[in-house]
């Protein structure tokens, strides 16, 4: 597991010393390129923002109100058996419908409990490892004409619950 | 269906402090929550502006088409279907590298170019093919390799070390990569046994 960790710290350096040296040899404008590509980044954080806002909201008043505690109350029991912290519950059901949304909650997740909790790291990498399923079928399907979807519907969320699981367990076999 | 529960979320937790009597800390909630919001949008700024500038050099320095013809042996492998020189390869790849470097607004564009593409070798009929029911599958997994607005977030909340999810995230979602691809198969000799039985 050690071996992650490593790969987990030396990988982003050396891509991005990599793509600069790589960029320099073929000739790219490397720093106008970087500039061009950096000012969609702005434009994504930015748009982001209403749907931080609505998903934060509407969970902080969730748990504020005392609801949250309420739920989990109920389900721990049943997730305590198999070692799922009941608190990743409602990301692990939102994540393959809203990606935005899920994002709030693990931001949430990750501001309530620590980022180098066990529960902050895996809403972390639960986020980071799964996609939206609904809206890839929606945008991918829907653009171009798709009416009958067949099996895609049943295989995206059948492989976002092994994804779920996956993530579960080596989260909880590295930390 | 994301509407349904924020707004559940949302009744729910103010009926919830109707009866529990905690409708201050609602109150308070309210503004934190909108507050927290748009702090944590400027602190992805950061990120996602460094990262999709190196992507954009390794884009033009044609990294991204180099990544592709590596990897076309195993799509072939993924997608029996799609000739070799098809254009549908040519975008289901770009798409994967795409998403592989999280880039999700350039792999966005290009996976529904690879839809249409694959419609077409469909016969340009409404109803998914194979191949796109398998595409959907490995798009819905998609391998990252940085996951840049979670760094951003961990950055955010001042974690000891925030990219050191990046190991475990590749090794999760490979799997669920290689899982999908192996549901997607299992589904389709099914459906194939029952056109045949």
């Amino acid at each position: 597991m050690e071996i992650i960790s490593l790969i987990s710290l030396w990988f982003i350096p050396i891509l991005i010393g990599f793509i600069l040296m790589y960029g320099t040899y073929k000739k790219v404008p490397t720093y106008e390129s970087f500039v061009e590509g950096g000012k969609e980044g702005i434009k994504i954080a930015v748009s982001i923002i209403p749907f931080l806002v609505g998903m934060l909201v509407a969970i902080s008043i969730f748990r504020a109100s005392g609801a949250l505690d309420y739920m989990m109350n109920f389900i721990r029991p049943g997730l305590a058996i198999i070692g799922v912290p009941a608190e990743i519950a409602p990301l692990a059901f939102i994540r393959p419908i809203s990606g935005t949304a899920a994002l709030g909650m693990t931001s949430d997740l990750i501001a309530s409990h620590g980022p180098d909790s066990f529960i902050g790291r895996l809403a972390a990498v639960l986020q980071g490892s799964t996609d939206t399923t609904f809206y890839v079928l929606t945008v991918y399907f829907g653009a171009v004409g798709i009416k009958k979807m067949g099996d895609a519907l049943k295989v995206g969320l059948l492989a976002d619950l092994v994804g779920i699981i996956l993530a579960i367990v080596v989260v909880s076999l590295v930390w | 269906m994301v509407n349904i529960i924020w707004v559940l979320l949302t009744v729910i937790g103010i009926l919830f402090a109707m009866v529990n009597g905690t409708m201050e800390e609602v109150n308070e909630a309210i503004f934190k929550g909108a507050a927290e919001a748009v702090t944590l949008c400027i602190g992805l700024i950061s990120v996602l502006v460094f990262w999709l500038g190196i992507m954009r050099i390794a884009e033009d320095a044609g990294l991204l088409t180099k990544l592709s013809l590596l990897f076309r042996p195993i799509v072939k492998i993924i997608f029996p279907e799609v000739p070799n020189d098809h254009p549908a390869m040519g975008y289901i790849l770009s798409n994967m590298m795409a998403n592989l470097f999280g880039l999700g607004n350039a792999a966005t564009p290009l996976g529904i170019k690879a839809m249409e593409e694959l419609k077409e070798l469909n016969g340009g009929k409404t109803e998914a093919s194979r191949s796109m029911v398998t595409f959907l599958a490995v798009n819905t997994s998609s391998i990252t390799l940085i996951p840049t607005t979670v760094i951003a977030i961990r950055m955010n909340y001042n974690a000891a070390s925030p990219t050191d999810i990046v190991g475990p995230t590749l090794v999760a979602t490979c799997f669920a990569a290689i899982a999908s691809i192996l549901i997607d198969r299992w589904f389709y000799y099914r459906r194939s046994r029952k056109r045949k039985g």
